[in-house]
């Protein structure tokens, strides 16, 4: 099998033909084909009910549109219909367990959904008088002293919109800083099994990107960090819990020796689930991490989006927070907008997007820490390290570890050596799960590790889901060293498709619905 | 708690089988003396309790529905059919993740293919993306992709561009290089954009409507802009203007981007919404965010994937066109059920409704003594000038139960010559009555 240096076959799966039998519709009882809006709609149609406005003189001036819109229309049931069905093609933390490493997929609660749709919530403008959103204020106030006290930081900028807009934002903040005090500083160090998001970030604004190496356990060496400190470099971007799922324990070493030689230390705040309630960053030496509520405090992940990246900041960076920002006031927490409104020593380095953030990911991360209290919100950790280990020593005995069996934290990282031999790659292993009824792992990720699969369960699973998850990995593992290759290959079978053909798609790029030539309509009609 | 299925017995029973004591040995990589004890937080809270303390902030609001409405300026108050709402909250697409696994994601790689669609036949481009966070970090991600394509780096912003996308953009690209000349606030449209266009010129981005609501015609700014090699970026904040004017494509855009909040989502008090994005089909390598294409599957039926991600983070590291990652895909979703609810039909008439509604609104409120209106044209919203300090006035709304419009000042502080105007919209929710309520109060509070 050809495979690139991570261990990912690189030629694509063979062809295969169904073993089930055909059906005249192409469905296969409940999973229904749909086709594409553009091929079902019409374009005199419309399932929204308006009154024509009575005549009226236009002000379009010369720019009322001559080119038609082309966008075809449904009745609401087809609609209902079309969307149902599309839906009932994708997998859900809803529906199973959802290991997906890194992300966090862990329960959604829907009382979060509901609280988005309080009127004074979800139906407020950011810019209506802030007479009239004392409480959105309030909201943002609150949903930040959680955040500081959960972190031991000085200060938040709430703003970011994602977790790579919070990185994007703490990098900022940083090169401000560094420009404020007149340096010029242009390398940022980045571990090797860090998150793609971070060299980009960096190197969006202009950074220059240096690695650093991994002990053999995927952990940080103070002494390689050391080695590269220079007056040049302006930070380091570490993961705390890293992308292998173990804490960082020299962390403090590593601050200490980033400080002393003046740069920052951003925290890529990813995994900040496994350590709620059990270590403050601020304690760490951090000063600026970026915390993903889409991840850590459950608000849905939508199928990608939307996110929210608030930033802690320390006392060193909390001066250059973005606008906006909510200050506490004698009466009460206040919006700050705009440079005008700027008391002395905040100097904002800019603003990160119109408007204020993610309110809609506001409300449902707080709903989310009430419901839990501080005592929950630390159960919450306990138990996702726990789930973490469980499954760990539940496969330890039969998949391998690249640094040996040790505890880790949220997430567990296994290697593709104990499939060597088998003709079984991690891609084929991750796809049989999907016939077994269960989303793949992370694969692939962290890079310095061959044939990754990262493991998250997330407090969300009962200790029966994990025994059920484990024992059909178990199964999976005994059937691939049994050398079942078909099974791996041909995997999956039962999924609404097949595997697709990603070259194929990236080689003639087909990003959107284009209307077939008459004579390939009139041939399929035959 | 309600969330966490462990009962003590199964915690117990789990430490043994992975071979701990207790559950600090799990966490003994974290320096003892760092560890934390308790944090200072109120304790865990059922759902009556919690849909008390929101309700509570949530009431000190004033909704959007609840009053006559004429807020806008990058945001809009619309009706989403109920449809929408039901649909996004469906399991499968609002707690499933980033489609990495297309096998058993098609349902929500059709939606960003339908979505990628809609938004080029808009727009009037030949190809569009997954979307990108809002409308305003659209346009920093468009001024980047100027300067990769043309490997020049100054960009000229129009007057006309919303004030806060000027500072998105001027906060980012001057640290990504970029020298940004942005013009002055132009309420009145009568800016030379034109004599800013030269040979170093990476891009020059136009809104229309402008954030005061003035049509611009983008033709001899893109012909302009062409004739030195360089992009015109076009941007919108209020999509269903693209239901009744010419759409940026036809007029010479290079870029689109825009805000897609006004189809199928809340308000929410700014976030989250969906950024637009689309471009020529010869630029889709330097695009920034996710994209989403059509391939088959091993027995050969059609199936979606993402796409050229050659171009993204998580392959490209340092070399991505963008570091965008999680972007909106739910508030696409819904910007592609309300679009297939409207069809062009409904999209159209849902537009001239809004034109109709601004248009008696700007002649109504034009009337009154001391109010002048400075467009000649406008969509749904349109710039007046007040006898005095316009906030102030709006402030005196408020207590007349009218939420008029965004003061300039809002958007553009410290500028006393700008402090009289009045940005006004109005869409298919407001009433006559909402709008004789307005002429109304307006009346009293300048008399």
């Amino acid at each position: 099998m050809s495979m690139n240096s991570q261990g990912r076959p690189t030629v694509a799966a063979t062809a295969a033909t169904s073993d089930l039998p055909d059906t005249f519709t192409g469905n296969r009882a409940l999973q229904i084909e749909e086709a594409l809006l553009f091929e079902v709609g019409r374009h005199d149609v419309s399932g929204v009910d308006l009154d024509e406005p009575a005549d009226f003189t236009p002000r379009l001036g010369k720019l009322a549109r001559r080119q038609p819109i082309d966008l075809p229309g449904l009745s609401e049931p087809e609609t209902m219909r079309h969307y149902v069905r599309l839906s009932q093609k994708n997998y859900s933390i809803d529906s199973g367990l959802y290991p997906l490493g890194s992300c966090t997929m862990k329960h959604n609660p829907r009382l979060n959904e509901k609280m988005a749709r309080l009127p004074g919530i979800g139906d407020v403008h950011p810019l209506q008088p802030l007479s009239t959103v004392g409480g959105a204020v309030e909201l943002m106030a609150e949903l930040g002293r959680w955040l500081l006290e959960m972190t031991g930081m000085t200060s938040v900028a709430l703003s970011p919109k994602a977790g790579a807009h919070g990185e994007l934002c703490g990098m900022m903040a940083i090169k401000a800083a560094i420009a404020a005090k007149g340096e010029t500083r242009n390398i940022v160090l980045v571990p090797e099994s860090a998150h793609g998001t971070n060299p980009a970030t960096a190197a969006l604004i202009g950074f220059k990107v240096v690695t650093v190496p991994a002990r053999a356990d995927g952990t940080v060496d103070p002494e390689a960090v050391k080695a590269l400190l220079s007056p040049d470099v302006a930070a380091i971007m570490l993961t705390n819990p890293n992308t292998c799922g173990l804490f960082e324990r020299d962390v403090v070493e590593i601050a200490a020796a980033i400080h002393a030689a003046g740069a920052y230390f951003y925290c890529d705040g990813a995994n900040f689930n496994a350590i709620v309630g059990k270590a403050k960053v601020g304690e760490l030496g951090v000063d600026a991490m970026h915390i993903n509520l889409h991840k850590t405090f459950s608000t849905p992940h939508g199928g990608g989006g939307p996110g929210a990246g608030p930033v802690v900041l320390s006392e060193r960076l909390a001066a250059f927070a973005p606008l906006p920002f909510v200050r506490a006031g004698a009466d009460g927490p206040v919006l700050v907008e705009s440079e005008e409104a700027l008391l002395p020593g905040e100097t904002p380095f800019g603003r990160m997007t119109a408007f204020h953030g993610q309110m809609g990911m506001f409300v449902r991360a707080l709903s989310y820490m009430l419901s839990h209290g501080s005592d929950g919100l630390q159960q919450a950790s306990e138990d996702a390290v726990l789930n973490a280990n469980y499954v760990r020593a539940g496969l330890r005995d039969l998949m391998s570890q690249p640094s040996g069996d040790r505890t880790c934290m949220h997430e567990v990282l296994f290697d593709d050596t104990f499939l060597e031999g088998t003709g079984v790659s991690t891609l084929d292993f991750a796809k049989a799960m999907i016939d077994e009824g269960y989303h793949p792992m992370t694969m692939y990720f962290p890079l310095v590790v061959h044939g990754a699969m990262l493991i998250e369960p997330t407090e969300s699973e009962s200790k029966a889901s994990l025994d059920l998850f484990i024992a059909t990995l178990r199964d999976l593992v005994m059937k691939a060293k049994a050398g079942e290759l078909e099974r791996f290959q041909q995997a999956p079978r039962f999924a609404p498709r097949r595997r697709l053909d990603e070259t194929r798609a990236a080689r003639s790029p087909k990003l959107k619905w284009e209307k077939p030539e008459p004579w390939a309509e009139a041939a399929a009609a035959e | 708690m309600r969330y966490l299925p462990h009962s003590d017995a199964d915690r117990q029973a789990m430490l043994a089988a992975i071979g701990v004591g207790s559950i600090d040995d799990l966490f003994a990589d974290i320096p003892k003396d760092l560890r934390v004890h308790g944090l200072d937080l109120p304790g865990a809270a059922g759902e009556m309790s919690v849909e008390r303390t929101l309700g509570r902030l949530s009431a000190r609001n004033v909704s959007a529905s609840s009053v006559p409405f004429f807020v806008g300026a990058g945001a809009y108050k619309h009706h989403v059919p109920a449809t929408v709402d039901h649909l996004i909250q469906r399991s499968e697409f609002l707690t499933s993740y980033t489609p990495y696994q297309p096998e058993i994601t098609q349902g929500t790689l059709q939606v960003l293919f339908e979505f990628q669609t809609q938004v080029a036949h808009l727009t009037g481009m030949e190809v569009a993306n997954a979307s990108m966070y809002d409308g305003s970090t659209a346009t920093v991600e468009a001024v980047l992709m100027a300067h990769r394509l043309t490997k020049r780096n100054k960009a000229v912003l129009s007057g006309g561009l919303h004030p806060q996308y000027r500072a998105v953009v001027e906060s980012l690209s001057p640290m990504a290089g970029d020298t940004v000349e942005a013009l002055p606030a132009d309420p009145d449209a009568t800016e030379d954009i034109l004599a800013s266009i030269d040979a170093g010129t990476s891009c020059v981005v136009v809104q229309s409507p402008s954030v005061y609501g003035h049509l611009i015609d983008l033709a001899p700014i893109a012909a302009k802009a062409h004739e030195v090699g360089a992009l015109l970026i076009a941007v919108f904040t209020e999509v269903v203007s693209l239901g009744l004017i010419e759409p940026p494509g036809a007029q010479g855009a290079d870029i689109v981007v825009g805000e897609g909040q006004s189809i199928g989502n809340a308000l929410s008090f700014g976030g989250p919404y969906v950024g637009l994005f689309a471009t020529r089909q010869k630029f889709v390598r330097q695009m920034p965010g996710r994209l989403c294409g059509e391939t088959v599957d091993a027995e050969g039926r059609r199936g979606f994937v993402l796409t050229l991600s050659t171009r993204e983070q998580h392959i490209r590291r340092d070399k991505a066109t963008s570091n965008i990652c999680t972007n909106s895909g739910l508030c696409a979703l819904a910007f592609t059920i309300h679009m297939t609810l409207l069809g062009q039909t409904g999209l159209a008439r849902l537009a001239r409704i809004n034109h109709a509604n601004a248009v008696k609104l700007a002649e109504s409120l034009s009337a009154l003594p001391g109010v002048t209106l400075l467009n000649d044209s406008f969509f749904n919203e349109f710039t007046i000038r007040l006898p005095s300090d316009a906030a102030a006035i709006v402030e005196k709304l408020v207590t007349k139960g009218v939420l008029a419009g965004v003061p300039v000042s809002r958007l553009e502080p410290g500028k006393p010559e700008l402090a009289d105007l009045l940005i006004v919209a109005s869409t298919e929710v407001n009433t006559d009555d909402d709008r004789a309520a307005f002429v109304a109060a307006l009346t009293e509070v300048l008399a």
